[in-house]
C-alpha cells in the first residue's frame, strides 16, 4: 500500500456535510469531506487515506493538458 | 480513468522527451532531486529514466515518510503494541520495517501483539468505538498530506468522547528535509551532492501551497517546479527546470496548478494548527537531528497524545553499520552504491527502511530498475 | 392409540442443515458422521463411486502419462461474488491438470471442518463444489472429513486431488519457453484478488466486479487441437501473472518483453488497484491461463481462444527473450522500460 498516493476521483453523491461517495472508474468508495469546503456532484477530488485533500480545477487541468500538446505542435513548427 | 490517463499518454511523452533532448545543454549535467514517495514510484514504475537524456540526472530525496522514520520510533510502536490491553492501528508500509533485532511489527502481530492495518485514520477511530475496554493508539506518521487526516480523527474522537484512543504522532515537514540537505555539508562546501534543481512534491503542495518554496528557490538560487503525480506532469516539470536553468532563473514555478493553489488548502492547514504545534528537534533516519521539523500534539489535547498517556522512552537506534539508507535519503548514494543492496538487503529480507516501502529509493529501484545496472555500464538515474 | 403415538417404522432424525454447525462428534467416525456424510456429501455429489461407501475409489487404470495435482483452499471469505471456497477448490486443481495439456479425470475432496461452523454454509459450499464438478464432468470420487477443535480453523479447509491423462505427443511444461515465442494470456486480470479485495472490511469499496472462478479444461482442448505444439500453459493464481511469469523465466532460463498497453484489464480493476497502490499483474486470477507458443503459431492459438467463451479477451501481450538473467521487463504505457519483478512480502491474506 503506497503512502503518498492520492487519486482524483469523481463526486457521486453527497452523504452529508461530511461524508460523499466517490466513482473512480466505476469503483465507488465513501470519503470524508473534512478537509475540503463547498463541494457539489460532478466535482473531482484528490484523495489520499480516505480524505478528499483538494478539489481538482478541471479548467487548469485542461490547461495543463493543453499545454503538453502545444509543445508538440510547438515542436513540429521548430522542425 | 478521467485526469489519470490523460496524463499518462506516451505519445505526448515522446513529444516532451523530444523538447528536453533539443533544450538540454548538452555541454552540461543537470541534477534535479524530487522528494515526493509519489514521484520517486511515478519514476520507477512508467520508466521515465529511459526518456531522459544522460545528461539530466534524477535524485531521490528524502520523500517517504516511512523511510526517514527512526528506527527508534518503529521499537517504539512495537512495545506499545506488546503492551497488554492497546491495540495498535498502524498503515500498511509500516508494518515491515526492520529494527535493529530483526523485529518489525508483523513479526510482533504473529506473536500475538494486537496491531490493526488501516487505510485511514478514520478507520483507528470506528477501531476505538467498537474496542471501548481496549487503549487504542494510531501509529501516525507522514508528511503535510497526512497530517491533516490525522488532525481530523483527533477532532473525532473529541467530539465522541473517546477516552480510549491516543495518537502516537510522528509527522514531519518538508520544508525542514529541503533545508537540511541544502545546507549541509556535502552540498554546500563539498560539492558532493550536485544540485541544480527541485521538482517538489505534489500532495505536501496541494496542502501548504507553493509559497512555502520561495524561500529556498531565494536562499539558495535554486528552481523549484511542484510537479503533480503522474508520469507526464514530472516530465513536464523536467523540462520547467532545464529551461529555468539555461535562462538562470531561481524561481519556483507550479506545474500542478489544477490541485496546488499558491496558499495551498487552508482549512486543512487551520485544522493542523489548532492540534498540532513544532517540536524544538526530532531525529530523521539519516539526516540525524533536524531543528523544528517535526510536530508534537499541543497540550490542550494532551489527553490524544499517547507520549502524554504511555512510557514512550526516547530511543535512539544506529542503522545496521552496512546499511546506507541515510546516505541514500541525502541522495549522497545510489542504492546500488550499497554494499548489501540486493544481496543481503531485499524487499523480502529488508535491512533498511529505503527497502521496505515500497516508495524507497531501492525498493522502487529493486522492483523496477536495476536490470538497468546490468544490462548498461552507467545507470541513467544519477 | 392417538396419531401422536403413532412413529413411523425406520425413522431417523435427519441432520438439520438449516439451523445445525459440526460438531466434535461429526468427525469422530461414528454415527454422527456416517450421517453427516450421507445426507450432505453422498447427496451433493452422488456418483457411481462414492455410492459403493468404500474408503476408496476404483476405476480402470489409464494407458499412457497420468498426471496429478493437489491444492489446500482456505480462502477468507468463503462466500464471495462469482463463485465461494468450494467451487474455487474444484476448479482450481482442475485448472492444475489441464495446465498439463491433461483431460482431468476424477478428483478426491477432504475437508477440515471447525466445531461450530454452521451445517448451512457446509451445504452451500457442497452444493458448490457438486454443480462445478458436474458442469466440468469431473466426477469427486472419494474423500475425508476431520473436525477440529473451535479456534483451531476458519471454518473450513478443503484440499483437492485430482487425476488426468495426457495426450499423446502433448509436450507442456514450464522449462520449455523458447526465446521467439509469444506470450498469451486468456482473458482480463486482476478480477479474482479485486473481487475478493473489496469485501475486506477496512478498505470496503463497492465493485461490480465478480471472481472469474472456471474450469479451463475445456478451453486448453480447443487451444491444443488449434496448437498442438504449445511449450507452456500456467495459471497465474496466488502472485498473479508477474509471479508466474517470473517461475516460468527461471525455469526455461529465458528473459520475458512484455507490452502494457496490450494486456487486457478491466477499467474497475485498474481504478482498484490506482486506489490502493496495486500493481494488476501481482493480482490474483481463478479462470484464466497464460500460454506461451511459438511466434509461427500464435495467430491460431490466438483465434482459437477468441472463439470460446472463457477466451473473449485473450492477447498476446509479450515475447520470451535470451537473458541470462531471467528479466522479466515491460515496455510502459508512457514509453520507459521497467522490470516486473517476482512479489515480495505479502500482499493480500489468504484469497485463493
Amino acid at each position: 500500500m503506497l503512502m503518498c498516493l492520492a487519486i482524483p476521483a469523481c463526486v457521486e453523491q453527497l452523504i452529508n456535510e461530511n461524508y460523499a461517495v466517490v466513482n473512480l472508474g466505476g469503483i465507488r468508495k465513501e470519503i470524508s469531506l473534512a478537509l475540503v469546503e463547498d463541494v457539489v456532484l460532478g466535482d473531482y477530488v484528490i484523495v489520499h487515506v480516505g480524505f478528499a485533500l483538494q478539489k481538482l480545477d478541471q479548467i487548469e487541468a485542461e490547461r495543463t493538458l493543453a499545454m503538453f500538446a502545444e509543445i508538440s505542435t510547438l515542436n513540429q513548427e521548430d522542425i | 480513468m478521467k485526469y489519470i490517463d490523460e496524463f499518462r499518454t506516451g505519445t505526448l511523452a515522446q513529444k516532451i522527451a523530444t523538447k528536453i533532448a533539443s533544450e538540454a545543454n548538452t555541454q552540461r549535467d543537470y541534477h534535479f532531486m524530487e522528494f515526493c514517495g509519489g514521484h520517486t514510484h511515478a519514476i520507477s514504475r512508467f520508466g521515465i529514466s529511459d526518456l531522459l537524456p544522460d545528461n539530466v540526472h534524477l535524485i531521490h530525496g528524502p520523500g517517504c515518510p516511512v523511510c526517514v522514520l527512526p528506527i527508534g520510533r518503529v521499537e517504539n510502536a512495537i512495545r506499545l503494541a506488546q503492551t497488554p490491553g492497546i491495540i495498535l492501528c498502524s498503515y500498511g508500509d509500516m508494518l515491515r520495517i526492520p529494527t535493529a533485532t530483526g523485529m518489525s511489527l508483523l513479526k510482533a502481530k504473529a506473536q500475538g501483539a494486537d496491531i490493526r492495518m488501516v487505510y485511514s485514520s478514520a478507520d483507528a477511530i470506528k477501531i476505538a468505538q467498537n474496542n471501548p475496554q481496549h487503549q487504542v493508539v494510531f501509529f501516525a506518521i507522514g508528511f503535510e498530506t497526512t497530517t491533516p487526516p490525522t488532525a481530523v480523527a483527533i477532532k473525532q474522537a473529541q467530539a465522541l468522547g473517546l477516552n480510549n484512543f491516543t495518537v502516537f504522532c510522528n509527522h514531519v515537514l518538508t520544508p525542514s528535509a529541503i533545508s537540511h540537505i541544502l545546507q549541509s555539508a556535502e552540498v554546500r562546501q563539498l560539492g558532493i551532492v550536485p544540485l541544480d534543481g527541485f521538482i517538489g512534491p505534489a500532495h505536501v503542495s496541494v496542502v501548504i501551497g507553493s509559497q512555502p518554496y520561495e524561500y529556498f528557490a531565494e536562499e539558495f538560487q535554486k528552481p523549484v517546479v511542484i510537479a503533480g503525480f503522474e508520469p507526464l506532469d514530472v516530465m513536464q516539470a523536467i523540462l520547467m527546470l532545464i529551461r529555468q536553468i539555461n535562462t538562470g532563473r531561481a524561481e519556483v514555478e507550479n506545474e500542478f496548478t489544477r490541485a496546488v493553489l499558491p496558499k495551498g488548502n487552508l482549512k486543512a492547514q487551520r485544522l493542523v494548527a489548532e492540534i498540532f504545534e513544532l517540536r524544538r528537534i526530532f531525529e530523521w533516519r539519516g539526516l540525524g537531528l533536524v531543528p523544528y521539523s517535526a510536530l508534537k500534539i499541543k497540550s490542550c489535547y494532551a489527553g490524544f497524545d499517547a507520549e502524554q498517556r504511555f512510557q514512550i522512552p526516547a530511543l535512539s537506534i544506529a542503522d545496521n553499520k552496512a546499511c546506507e539508507c541515510g546516505a541514500i535519503l541525502r541522495g549522497v548514494k545510489r542504492p546500488q552504491d550499497c554494499k548489501i543492496f540486493g544481496t543481503v538487503c531485499t524487499p523480502e529480507n529488508p535491512i533498511g527502511s529505503c527497502m521496505v516501502s515500497s516508495e524507497g529509493a531501492c525498493a522502487a529501484h529493486y522492483s523496477y530498475g536495476r536490470f538497468r545496472d546490468t544490462n548498461h555500464a552507467t545507470s541513467k538515474e544519477n | 392409540m392417538s396419531r401422536r403415538g403413532i412413529i413411523k417404522p425406520g425413522y431417523t432424525r435427519s441432520i438439520d442443515l438449516k439451523n445445525g454447525c459440526i460438531e466434535m462428534v461429526h468427525g469422530s467416525g461414528g454415527r454422527a458422521m456416517a450421517q453427516l456424510i450421507h445426507q450432505l456429501f453422498l447427496t451433493a455429489f452422488n456418483n457411481e463411486y462414492l455410492r459403493k461407501m468404500n474408503d476408496q475409489a476404483c476405476f480402470q487404470s489409464f494407458n499412457g502419462r497420468m498426471v496429478m495435482s493437489t491444492d489446500s483452499h482456505v480462502i477468507t471469505p468463503l462466500f464471495f461474488p462469482g463463485g465461494d471456497i468450494g467451487s474455487l477448490s474444484v476448479h482450481g486443481t482442475i485448472n492444475d491438470i489441464a495446465m498439463s495439456g491433461a483431460k482431468p479425470s476424477y478428483l478426491a475432496a477432504s475437508f477440515i471442518l471447525e466445531e461450530g461452523f454452521p451445517l448451512s454454509d457446509l451445504k452451500r459450499i457442497v452444493d458448490s463444489m457438486a454443480n462445478a464438478a458436474h458442469a466440468a464432468q469431473v466426477p469427486i470420487v472419494t474423500g475425508d472429513t476431520k473436525v477440529v477443535e473451535k479456534g483451531s480453523g476458519d471454518g473450513v479447509f478443503i484440499t483437492t486431488t485430482g487425476i488426468g491423462m495426457v495426450p499423446e505427443g502433448i509436450n507442456i511444461s514450464s522449462e520449455n519457453a523458447r526465446p521467439g515465442d509469444k506470450i498469451l494470456v486468456s482473458g482480463t486480470l486482476g478480477d479474482h484478488g479485486i473481487a475478493i479485495m473489496a469485501l475486506r472490511e477496512n478498505l470496503s469499496f463497492h465493485t461490480s466486479i465478480t471472481s472469474d472462478t472456471t474450469a479451463l479444461h475445456d478451453l486448453v482442448a480447443h487451444m491444443i487441437t488449434a496448437a498442438p505444439d504449445i511449450h507452456v500453459l500456467r495459471d497465474p493464481t496466488r502472485g498473479g501473472v508477474a509471479t508466474a511469469l517470473n517461475e516460468i523465466a527461471l525455469q526455461s532460463s529465458v528473459g520475458m518483453m512484455l507490452y502494457e498497453n496490450k494486456l487486457p484489464i478491466r477499467e474497475q480493476v485498474h481504478a482498484a488497484c490506482e486506489f490502493l497502490g496495486l500493481d494488476p499483474l501481482y493480482i490474483a486470477n481463478e479462470g484464466k491461463l497464460i500460454a506461451i507458443c511459438t511466434a509461427e503459431d500464435s495467430t491460431n492459438l490466438l483465434n482459437a481462444m477468441r472463439a470460446h467463451p472463457l477466451g473473449e479477451n485473450a492477447a498476446i501481450i509479450g515475447e520470451i527473450l535470451e537473458d541470462t538473467h531471467c528479466f522479466v521487463q515491460m515496455q510502459t504505457r508512457f514509453g520507459g522500460k521497467r522490470v516486473v519483478d517476482w512479489l515480495s512480502g505479502e500482499q493480500l491474506p489468504r484469497i485463493c
